[in-house]
């Protein structure tokens, strides 16, 4: 694979390092000074990507003593594409992710004791205990889920963006997905759809190299995605998944555009997962050797050591973050536990509307 | 065709597909985020013409031709419902609509229960259903059952011209996915729309002719084919009570169960196939509920079980006909 890892590596990483620290106007809305972040805004990206390893680390020990069960998708070394992309976006903006979406439900700011109770089932979790790991949902938050049908939320996502377009409103909608859903129908119909329609609509695609076992190059005719997105009309960029500032400053520009009234937007995150594709999966198909190379550009450690370079973090201010994160982990778990189960009485509930919904 | 008759009060003429216009005319002027989206629904005005003339009215934002996508537009629709818009998708035919399969079952029919309450999709989506008119079996297949099938979306199969008028309004006041099929026999046909009603309850079946000795159970475009059938046994002295089901999900056992009450006998007649299909649970539930008020078995007038042919006498032969339905009520009342 290495063939692969240095188109990863290639420009994008480059390109993307240098619009991230040098795009003044978007990253200054943010808090930088001078053309370099200011100390708060990289630890508070590096806290967030860090609340997402520990609390899907937490989860493989939940799943092993069977607290936990379902299918369950890490996103163990893609936190830089949730955090980074929810930077830019905005409280009135939606998101439409899948079944990998911890990370994404997370970086949005849906409570980790509403996911952590929904992945143990409870009445508190943020589906009510229907959802389970792959169906979160936060309509406060304009999370709309959690789809398990590979590429079934894009067509969602054009409606959404749709809905916006039809009122005027400068709103951005974003959907992740994978490059297995990039195969899918749906990915072409929901890019051509918001093309033609000018819908304001990101797309995110999580580029990690497979669709369950099977590499990119085995499910694609041409693996160059963001030319084929290109291909609809609409801008398509690569950018550096492992690097959470590339992510964001790719992510700002993009937003911005798609709110200025430019129409749909693709972003290719090139990225991997450090874990296998679920709880199920032995992992057979990569070489561990592949995954040790991807590992050595762990975006955590990324960022750690940009701001240890430039003295924005040293080790006690590393053990303090991480002491906060595990505090708060800890916290879900037991409010999870301590919390009650949706009684079987309600099985029936939410099938439709209840008295008093209106349309 | 025949025609149906307005119980009470002042009525028009009009034809099914006029009066569909008409409703999508109502809820298009009373409620700006109503839109409609499908193919050619806009400059073609309608594949079988329902939408003529709305898109000089209401523009292409509201009357939206979408490309040859009906998973990516119905998806869409589906979308816009959970975005604060009152969508309603027109599918070309229920033949196409499982390109869309996906999008229907697994969000529009599962996001609320998945949600946990949530997430409410207001979406209405019409297609056409049913053969007759020689197109062959990629055009002509009865599937509305197999939605029917789905918790969490309301069937509507509207059989007369006041339900076509009226069902989409109420199908718009509802909260969650409605599905509407439209009988693709029944566009043509002519009916008297009765003035006085302006709103249609879709919890409740229709008895469209009372009778004493048998119930006739059927829907949409078999609804004409039953009433003729009943002109013919009442010609011989059988009174047959004619229900039109109107919402197939969910199935209004009430009215249905105090039909057999009073008849103590059912045919059911479905332009699906016999096997698995609607006819077979409506069947069961009067099996479960009313066994002991039967006097004679279920019959169950379908569709041969094969693909709809095209030439003339084979499809006639392969679908429900006034026909045969006569003589499965004879052959319950003998
Ligand atoms: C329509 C559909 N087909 C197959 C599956 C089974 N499946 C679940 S995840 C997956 C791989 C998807 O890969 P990708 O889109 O790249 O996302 P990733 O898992 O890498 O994040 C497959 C085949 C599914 N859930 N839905």
């Amino acid at each position: 694979m290495s063939s692969t890892t240095s188109h990863h590596e290639g420009k994008a990483r480059a390109t993307a390092r240098k619009s991230g620290r040098k795009k003044g106007p978007a990253t200054a809305a943010r808090g930088t000074r001078g053309g370099l972040p200011a100390p708060g805004h990289h630890l508070s990206l590096l806290r967030r990507m860090l609340a997402i390893r520990r609390f899907e680390e937490r989860c493989v020990e939940l799943y092993s003593g069977a607290k936990i069960r379902g299918f369950v998708h890490l996103c163990i070394g893609e936190e830089a594409v949730a955090v980074g992309v929810n930077q830019a976006l905005r409280e009135t903006d939606a998101v439409v992710s899948t079944y990998r979406e911890h990370g994404h439900a997370l970086a949005r700011g849906v409570p980790a004791d509403a996911v952590m109770a929904e992945m143990y089932g409870r009445a508190t979790g943020c589906s009510r205990g229907r959802g389970g790991s792959m169906h979160l949902f936060d309509a406060a938050r304009r999370f709309y889920g959690g789809n398990a049908i590979v590429a079934g939320g894009l067509p969602l996502a054009a409606g959404l963006a749709l809905a916006d377009r039809m009122r005027g409103s400068t709103r951005v909608t974003c959907c992740f997905f994978g490059d297995g859903a990039f195969a899918e129908g749906e990915f072409h119909e929901t890019a051509n759809l918001a093309a033609l329609w000018q819908l304001p609509l990101l797309l995110v695609c999580e580029n990690n190299l497979y669709a369950m076992g099977t590499s990119l190059a085995r499910e694609h005719a041409q693996t160059n995605l963001a030319m084929r997105a290109a291909s609809y009309g609409m801008p398509a960029w690569t950018v550096d998944g492992m690097d959470v500032l590339a992510v964001e400053a790719a992510a700002l520009r993009a937003t911005e555009s798609v709110r200025a009234g430019n129409g749909p937007h693709f972003l290719e995150a090139q990225t991997y997962r450090f874990r296998a594709h679920s709880m199920y999966d032995p992992d057979r198909y990569r070489a561990k050797s592949e995954i040790e190379e991807w590992k050595g550009r762990d975006p955590l450690k990324g960022l750690a050591e940009l701001m240890s370079s430039e003295g924005q973090l040293d080790d006690r201010v590393m053990e303090e973050l991480d002491k906060e994160v595990l505090a708060e982990i800890d916290e879900a778990v037991r409010g999870a536990e301590e919390a009650p189960l949706e009684p079987v009485s309600d099985l029936l509930r939410f099938v439709t509307s209840e008295p008093g919904s209106t349309a | 065709m025949s025609t149906l008759k307005a119980p009470t009060g002042t009525s028009r003429p009009t034809t099914y597909r006029e009066a569909l216009r008409e409703g999508l005319r109502e809820a298009l002027l009373q409620d700006e985020r109503v839109f409609l989206m499908g193919e050619d629904v806009g400059r073609y005005g309608g594949c079988f013409g329902v939408s003529l003339g709305l898109l000089e009215e209401f523009g292409p934002d509201r009357i939206r031709d979408t490309p040859l996508s009906e998973s990516g537009f119905v998806g869409a629709g589906i979308g816009a419902a959970l975005g604060g818009m009152r969508p309603v998708v027109e599918i070309m035919t229920v033949n196409f609509s499982l390109l869309a399969l996906d999008q229907i079952l697994n969000n529009a029919a599962t996001l609320l229960h998945m949600s946990g309450g949530q997430l409410s999709v207001p979406v209405v989506i019409r297609m056409t259903t049913g053969a007759g008119r020689q197109l062959g079996a990629q055009h002509s297949h009865s599937l509305e059952g197999w939605y029917a099938h789905i918790p969490g979306i309301r069937v509507l199969a509207p059989a007369t011209v006041d339900d076509a008028r009226h069902m989409l309004a109420a199908a718009l006041a509802d909260p969650d996915p409605v599905l509407i099929f439209e009988h693709g026999g029944l566009y043509n046909a002519e009916g008297s729309l009765d003035e006085t009603v302006d709103a249609v309850d879709l919890d409740t079946a229709a008895v469209r002719r009372s009778g004493t000795d048998v119930a006739v159970i059927t829907y949409g475009g078999s609804l004409p084919k039953a009433l003729a059938a009943a002109e013919t046994l009442a010609g011989e002295g059988i009174s047959a009570e004619v229900v039109d089901l109107r919402t197939l999900r969910p199935l209004d056992d009430a009215t249905l169960m105090a039909c057999i009450a009073r008849t103590h006998r059912a045919v059911i007649v479905d332009e699906a196939w016999r096997s698995g299909s609607l006819a077979a649970e409506i069947s069961s539930r009067i099996t479960e509920q009313a066994f002991y008020e039967l006097d004679a078995p279920v019959q169950r007038v379908c569709s041969a079980e094969v693909p709809i042919p095209y030439a003339r006498q084979l499809e006639e032969a392969a679908l429900p006909q006034p026909a045969t339905i006569v003589d499965a009520v004879r052959r319950t009342v003998s």
